[in-house]
């Protein structure tokens, strides 16, 4: 369910990026061929490639065709989170036509036009939350772009002029309201109009927002319901043959012994192909490649991480969490503080390697011919995969085509070029496209996972309960510094220390600092949620030890440290209400609370807990307040807090990859459990109504869901979890 | 080994081994991509399909196995008032997010409607516990089975 609060006002904060894209923006108009208006606003300081003056106008934004069809071309990836409808309404908003006159395309590789200009990505990435806070104003300004000119159209052939004439879906009105002329009658026309320049383009005020803040429904749900949707899984090409895949179970393994023979004396089965570190067998159909993949017996020679264990890693890590440190932040002297505190409190955190489990298991389609390759994948980081498969092929970039796909859950697995490298590599053996598919135990055991995390943290009380002194040492493997590495800077991972660096509580003598341990046999990468995944559950469990510590309300303590942050305050405000904070709960029961400040939105979770006599643990009801600035749907901001508890709740049960022999103990959804539909709890979101920039929210119920949780079994029980997941320890 | 199956009313002749599962023949074989591969050993419920109006997951389900019985997939189950008011039941109430998991789910949700018109919370938990969604949409799902449930019998 969601409600929005109504009582509460909007009120106006400062933009959260530079008022600079608009001045910076290169608005670039032209016809297409077939007689249409195209339009794009590229970001030329903010990309890699520079754009060309005479483009070809096809990769536009937005194509406005003779029939009237507006046809945006979507720089992020569908995956779930809605953003093909969300990007739609922004358009049709400023445009001013009805959501359903436009027809959404996924976007090809182009930095140039495609680029997400937030700075930590200022590439055509979808992650870190940030496709509504990086399109929010490009996307507006194309619309309203347009619009301008074809209304200019219009007025030039009236007489009249432009700000007297009005537009109402697509269609322009003269002042007296008596003549119309549709877009479609006007393309021509407003081609040759002077664009206006992006800073001279006045923006819709929120209360003339037909679309934005409305709940319309998600644009491609009607394939969804029926099948019709084509993932990457479901492309089919002429002649295409497909291919089962093992890889080495152990990191750095390669196959020693693979009975050929016998793979292709299975019906179906094309070829056997050998690579680096996996095997595949190719065929006409899985169930023949499979069969073939078994009938293979492939025996591995294991290399070097043969003897990587959980233990091991987790030594490993601890050891290195006694430090030094590369300070993140660093303000008042908590040395001083803390050896003058009247009490010390001291605590060490622990969350496990995770893995994605996307229901769409990993695959890729490719065509590799002599100087080109061409792909179909669905993936999160196009213009990354399309240089990486580049640089493999020895081949220049535009000979890499890339036809990006809906994502079946990406979660951060498909920013990773991994999975379509290994189809590249197979596939230059084999004549023809070939659709490579993970079984789900590759998907499982060969995932980039979520890094293991050992934190140590620590503060002092004064006499009257409140921290005076708070230390937070990080300590897992550094994403940053492995997959981006112009942005590891100085030794410290930016993202390792998100939501640790700057917790939304008044702390003062605060020190946190990051150490970088990366461990052997395992890669690690992006997981939804990023770094306030991890941080969210230590800094938010350690405010609670510390309200118990002083004897204090959970949220009474908090609401004593949000006194200068009254975004955070007013969420955690609303969750309390709502929640119905303070009333008694049964024994066995209880509630426990967290608060965030990630991605441009503000959280605040409760969640209520039944433990039985065994002391499983049953989430009964969740309860979310957001403030993610100007709520651009609520239906989908509804949807993604119930999707980001989920997934978040999923992980702190019982989520965990372990290692056993260089080898992932876990395999399939019989050993990785995923949340099913009877443990599901009822979840109520709460919106926050406001008229700042709009925040992300992709991946914000999910950072803040653990910590309410086991808050709530603390509440409970008075069991404080500091090792994930709840149901080991 | 050639199989006769009679897939959403139509008789489709496939050349494959007789152990080859049922999904892979409709993907690969048949083109029907409508569902999907999720697990392979029936522990998520994304290829589910009806095998004579019983929901079964077609990745263990072997060709051999299917006879004579009529195969019904997600591209067909709207042809039939029921299956129809699911999907437009999801529609309503925006259920989909990545939309994966999602034929299988409306496949278990009409099955489930057929046998049992007005399911209590504890049926559709027996019926729809197999199918998984990483995106957490379960609670649209209940409602959406309870909204299709609301509409008028066939």
């Amino acid at each position: 369910m969601i409600e929005l609060d109504a009582e509460r006002l909007p009120r106006p904060v400062a933009s959260c990026y530079s008022k600079k894209l608009s001045r910076r923006s290169l608005l670039k108009v032209g016809a297409t061929a077939a007689g249409g208006l195209a339009l794009a606003v590229a970001l030329p300081s903010w990309s890699n490639a520079a754009v060309k003056e005479n483009d070809p106008a096809l990769n536009a934004f937005v194509r406005i065709e003779p029939n009237g069809r507006v046809h945006l071309t979507i720089p992020s990836i569908e995956m779930g989170q809605g953003i093909y409808t969300a990007m739609s309404m922004l358009l049709a908003e400023e445009l001013e036509v009805d959501l359903d006159a436009v027809t959404v395309e996924h976007a090809p590789p182009n930095d140039a036009l495609y680029a997400n200009p937030i700075p930590i990505l200022r590439q055509q990435t979808t992650g870190a939350s940030a496709s509504i806070r990086g399109f929010w104003r490009p996307l507006r300004l194309a619309g309203a772009a347009a619009r301008l000119m074809l209304v200019a159209a219009a007025a030039k052939q009236w007489n009249v002029a432009a700000s007297a004439c009005s537009v109402r879906s697509g269609v322009v009105l003269d002042p007296s309201g008596t003549k119309s002329l549709a877009y479609r009658d006007l393309l021509r026309s407003a081609a040759s109009q002077k664009a206006p320049a992006p800073d001279q383009i006045k923006l819709k005020p929120p209360e003339q927002f037909k679309l934005i803040g409305k709940s319309p429904k998600r644009i491609e749900a009607a394939d969804k319901v029926s099948g019709r949707t084509q993932f990457g899984i479901d492309v089919i090409l002429p002649g295409m043959k497909v291919a089962a895949l093992a890889i080495s179970p152990v990191m750095g393994g390669r196959p020693k012994d693979v009975n050929k023979a016998a793979a292709l004396a299975t019906k179906g089965v094309r070829q056997v192909v050998t690579i680096d570190q996996a095997v595949a067998v190719v065929a006409d159909h899985m169930g023949a490649a499979k069969k073939g993949l078994t009938a293979a017996t492939i025996a591995w020679d294991d290399g070097p991480n043969a003897s990587v264990d959980s233990k091991m890693l987790v030594e490993q890590l601890k050891r290195a969490s006694e430090g030094p440190g590369v300070v993140a932040r660093n303000e008042g002297h908590f040395e001083e503080a803390f050896s003058g505190a009247t009490r010390r409190i001291e605590a060490t955190y622990e969350l496990p390697f995770l893995a994605h489990a996307a229901m769409e298991p990993m695959n890729c389609t490719v065509h590799v011919r002599k100087n080109s390759c061409e792909i179909w994948v669905g993936t999160q980081i196009p213009t990354v995969t399309q240089a990486a498969v580049a640089a493999l092929l020895g081949i220049p970039q535009d000979a890499v085509v890339i036809h990006n796909q809906y994502i079946g859950g990406g979660f951060g697995r498909r920013l990773e070029p991994d999975g379509t490298l290994l189809a590249v590599q197979i596939g230059k053996q084999v004549d023809g496209p070939v659709k490579v598919i993970w079984s789900r135990e590759e998907d499982i055991q060969h995932d980039i996972y979520r890094p293991y995390y050992y934190d140590r943290i620590s503060a002092g009380l004064d006499a009257a309960g409140q921290p005076v002194a708070w230390d937070h040492r990080v300590c897992g493997s550094s994403i940053i510094a492995r997959a981006v590495p112009a942005l590891f800077k100085n030794g410290l991972d930016f993202d390792a220390v998100e939501g640790a660096a700057e917790p939304p509580y008044a702390l003062s003598n605060i020190l946190v600092d990051y150490v970088r341990a990366e461990p052997p046999g395992v890669t690690t990468g992006f997981w939804r949620g990023v770094g306030p995944a991890h941080n969210v559950f230590v800094v938010e469990s350690f405010i609670d030890e510390l309200a118990a510590a002083a004897g204090k309300d959970p949220v009474e303590y908090r609401r004593n440290l949000l006194g200068h942050n009254p975004r955070a305050l007013a969420v955690l405000n609303l969750a309390a209400e709502k929640a119905g904070w303070g009333k008694p709960m049964p024994a066995g029961k209880g509630r426990g609370v967290a608060v965030q400040f990630a991605f441009g939105s503000y959280l605040s979770l409760v969640a209520e807990v039944a433990l039985d006599e065994k002391s499983t643990v049953k989430v009964e009801r969740v309860v979310c307040a957001v403030d993610c600035g100007l709520p651009v749907n609520p239906l989908m901001i509804d949807a993604q807090v119930q999707s980001g508890t989920i997934f978040g709740l999923t992980a702190a049960l019982r989520g965990a990859i372990t290692f056993k022999d260089g080898r992932v103990e876990q395999s399939n959804f019989d050993t990785y459990l995923p949340m099913r539909i009877e443990e599901t709890p009822r979840i109520e979101t709460y919106i926050v109504p406001s008229a700042a920039e709009p925040g992300g929210l992709g991946e914000a119920a999910t950072a803040i869901v653990a910590p309410a949780v086991t808050n709530a079994i603390f509440a409970a029980a008075r069991r404080r979890i500091r090792r994930l997941p709840i149901e080991s320890t | 080994m050639t199989y006769a199956l009679k897939i959403n009313g139509t008789r489709q002749t496939v050349d494959v081994d007789g152990d080859t599962p049922l999904l892979w023949v409709l993907r690969d074989v048949l083109k029907m991509t409508g569902t999907k591969f999720g697990c392979g050993v029936a522990l998520c419920g994304a290829c589910t399909v009806h095998i004579d109006g019983v929901a079964t997951r077609s990745c263990i389900t072997t060709v051999d196995s299917v006879g004579d019985s009529s195969v019904t997939t997600i591209e067909a189950v709207g042809r039939t008032d029921l299956g129809r008011r699911v999907q437009e039941a999801w529609l309503d109430l925006d259920v989909v997010q990545c939309g994966y998991c999602q034929s299988g789910q409306i496949m278990s949700a009409a099955a489930l409607l057929a046998s049992t018109p007005h399911p209590t919370d504890a049926e559709i938990n027996d019926a729809m516990s197999g199918n998984v969604c990483r995106c957490g949409t379960y609670n649209r799902i209940r409602d959406a089975i309870k909204r299709a449930a609301e509409g008028k019998q066939p």
